[in-house]
């Protein structure tokens, strides 16, 4: 105190050149940051051009179909065998021949049989069905005549779109000729692919739909959601408030943040084990499905939902016990309407990370090909992201612009999830 | 019942409590440990019903400590050890029969930061009568709301906006909206740990003309770090230093003749 010297503080101050030199190298340094920055970003929104442009680029054309206008004249003596209008005789009815006259019609000079066969290859295999279920859903039509739009075959489907071209060996010159008549005469149009939002998977490209694989990722959400959500949140705030901190909480915790990082076809694996080879649950069902991605998803629910909680000021609970409430009051009163957002949060990253995953579903028989739309979470199924790797598989050129097109329904339903996540996260916060 | 206690027990600080006529409060030999480390050495004290009571004492002194074992808001810190008894009406507060949600409401708390829910003034107010099922209505419940602000003195400042965020007030109306969120379960006893020590002087003012005030129905026990707001406020004070209460009595003798060096020492500002 007092010796004065003491309290200066042996700096070395900077002469003014190197001042100057200081102040330049903070300014690069701030500059080169955020270059990097910029550049990081800039890279990034490419990557994602490149790959909606491609996506998009690629899919866009699933979405029309080209069809073809026949007139279908519905004889009661073919539609309706026993004629008695009955859904069992409806169904016995021969469409197939009530098509084909129709195509034959339309090209009266075609006449030797193998020419006809070609003809046929004009329609969709799947076509008479279309006529089937127009007329099981109205037997008035049973008797009338009128034009009905059916489905091209995949590959003059692809023909018309300019993916293929008449080159005289695959695709003769006399098919080129059909299909310029029918083009001229208004009878061969692209409309909107309506099959493909309706109806379930087909071997058949032009039949194939993402609807069944739609609701196969909706069923299984729902039962990953049912799951994982109430009881990753309990877990979370059983660990955050009210178990002992010991030992053995100490290995439960260590464990949950192990059990994040393993590899999810493990988890396949133990859904296959336990589910399906014990609990004797259906194969490929969107329940067995959804419990195996409820096991994945908990881990990243509880830790999220935990930080939420810690996240939330102690003064809050403080408060709230400091007026009578006991800590379950002061928890699902206060700290956990408050930590919500956090878990919402927490809940849609593992919610999207199991609307992409297949691994894990190809274990329980999720791969499997199925036409019909699952009605309940029982029924046979599988997801979008199962339903992109079959039809990346297939060898149709048509599947390929399917395949893009259901990355695109994918994508549209994990926006559609986000926005519903946004919205609820906003009326949480609105309560302060 | 508390005058058999004191009168067979030997110890000066006990003396001085038999001094306090009718405690509303009293501890005993109390001890509080952190896992291994010792808090608090030996608390007797009496706590006198209707009066203000403050604790005063440098940082890290126990006084804290010893506000919270009141209410055993303390129960809540993991590793933290209570010995001792602390009675309240005669009744063991660490009694295993008693339950901690009717002791808190019996001993509501104010803390240093004013920490208001997230939700409405009324909510605010409204929740410790609602979860304790202090009204039977509608009616009664705003009627509790209304005096319990008007009492916190608050209600003229918040009448038209009762439902906005009791977090959008000022700090020194928060920490008014605390004291009403306080006393609108209708405790006996209301602690405070440093409720000025986050606001300005003329919201120190008001709180303390109002701790004044609630004196007539409350027990109030205040921590402070302003010697000046203990010698204001209470009528009592007592001294805290590294864990010990070293001298407690009427405010104005602590401050103009303690007897003990350590207590004249802290208030002249030579220690602290």
């Amino acid at each position: 105190m007092t010796d004065t010297a003491s309290t200066v503080i042996p700096v070395h101050r900077p002469t003014a050149d190197e001042s100057a030199r200081n102040i330049r190298k903070r300014y690069n340094a701030n500059r080169r940051l955020q270059f990097f920055g910029l550049a990081a970003i800039g890279v990034a929104l490419l990557a994602l051009a490149t790959l909606l442009t491609s996506i998009i680029g690629n899919g866009w054309s699933a979405f029309q179909q080209t069809n073809i206008a026949l007139e279908i004249s519905f004889e009661k003596s073919r539609v309706d065998p026993r004629g008695d209008l009955s859904a069992d005789s409806l169904r016995a009815g021969d469409y197939r021949a009530l098509v084909r006259d129709a195509l034959r019609a339309e090209f009266p000079d075609v006449t030797s049989r193998g020419d006809r066969r070609k003809l046929n290859d004009l329609l969709s295999p799947g076509a008479h069905y279309e006529l089937q279920d127009m007329v099981m859903d109205d037997p008035s039509l049973v008797g009338q005549t009128i034009t009905v739009w059916l489905p091209v075959d995949d590959e003059i489907d692809m023909l018309q779109k300019g993916y293929f071209e008449i080159d005289g060996d695959r695709f003769s010159e006399q098919l080129g000729g059909w299909i310029r008549k029918l083009s001229d005469a208004g009878k061969l149009e692209k409309k909107f692919n309506t099959r493909f939002f309706t109806t379930g998977d087909s071997r058949e490209p032009e039949l194939a739909g993402v609807w069944g694989a739609a609701v196969g990722s909706f069923l299984t959400l729902i039962v990953t959601l049912a799951v994982a959500f109430p009881v990753g949140v309990l877990a979370a705030v059983y660990l955050e408030e009210f178990a002992p901190k010991n030992r053995s909480t100490d290995l439960i915790e260590v464990n949950i943040n192990n059990l994040a990082a393993v590899p999810s076809i493990v988890f396949g694996l133990l859904g296959l084990a336990v589910f399906i080879q014990v609990a004797h649950l259906p194969r490929s069902a969107p329940v067995v499905g959804g419990l195996t991605l409820a096991l994945m998803t908990l881990p990243t629910l509880i830790i999220a939902s935990r930080a939420a909680l810690k996240a939330v000021p102690p003064s809050i609970r403080e408060a709230a016990l400091g007026l009578g409430a006991s800590p379950v009051q002061a928890m699902f009163h206060h700290t956990l309407p408050l930590a919500m957002p956090g878990i919402l949060t927490g809940t849609i990253i593992g919610m999207a990370q199991a609307l992409g995953e297949t691994a894990p579903l190809l274990m329980i028989g999720m791969v499997a090909f199925i036409v019909d739309i699952p009605g309940n979470p029982l029924d046979a199924a599988t997801v979008l992201p199962v339903q992109i790797y079959l039809w990346a598989d297939s060898p149709e050129r048509a599947f390929v612009e399917k395949t893009s097109a259901a990355i695109m329904v994918l994508l549209g339903f994990l926006v559609l999830m986000n926005g519903v996540a946004v919205l609820l996260r906003k009326r949480f916060e609105r309560r302060w | 019942m508390s005058e058999i206690q004191t009168r067979t027990a030997d110890a000066p600080a006990v003396e001085q409590a038999a001094a306090v006529p009718d405690p509303k409060l009293t501890a005993t030999d109390l001890d509080v440990f952190y896992g291994q480390k010792q808090a608090l050495f030996g608390i007797r004290l009496g706590i006198p019903a209707n009066q203000v009571t403050s604790f005063i004492g440098p940082s890290g002194c126990g006084k804290s400590t010893f506000l919270r074992c009141l209410n055993r808001m303390n129960d809540t810190i993991e590793g933290c050890r209570v010995e001792g008894t602390i009675t309240l009406d005669d009744q063991d507060i660490y009694d295993r029969k008693i339950d901690v949600v009717q002791l808190r409401a019996r001993i509501g708390m104010v803390f240093q930061k004013p920490n208001p829910f997230p939700k409405s003034i009324f909510d605010n107010v409204a929740y410790g009568p609602r979860i304790h099922g202090l009204s039977r209505d509608r009616t009664e419940l705003e009627e509790i709301v209304h005096v319990s602000l008007e009492k916190a003195g608050l209600l003229k400042e918040v009448k038209d906006r009762l439902e906005e965020p009791g977090t959008g007030l000022s700090g020194g109306q928060q920490q008014r909206l605390c004291i009403a969120r306080a006393i609108a379960v209708s405790p006996e006893v209301i602690l405070m740990d440093e409720p000025c020590s986050a606001l300005d002087p003329i919201a120190t003012a008001k709180i303390e003309e109002l701790i004044d005030e609630l004196r007539s129905n409350f027990t109030i026990v205040i921590v402070t770090h302003s010697m000046q707001q203990a010698a204001r406020v209470s009528q009592r004070t007592a001294f805290f230093h590294l864990g010990e209460l070293v001298e407690w009595g009427e405010t104005p003798q602590i401050f103009t003749s303690p007897s003990d060096p350590r207590t004249q020492d802290y208030i002249t500002g030579r220690i602290g």
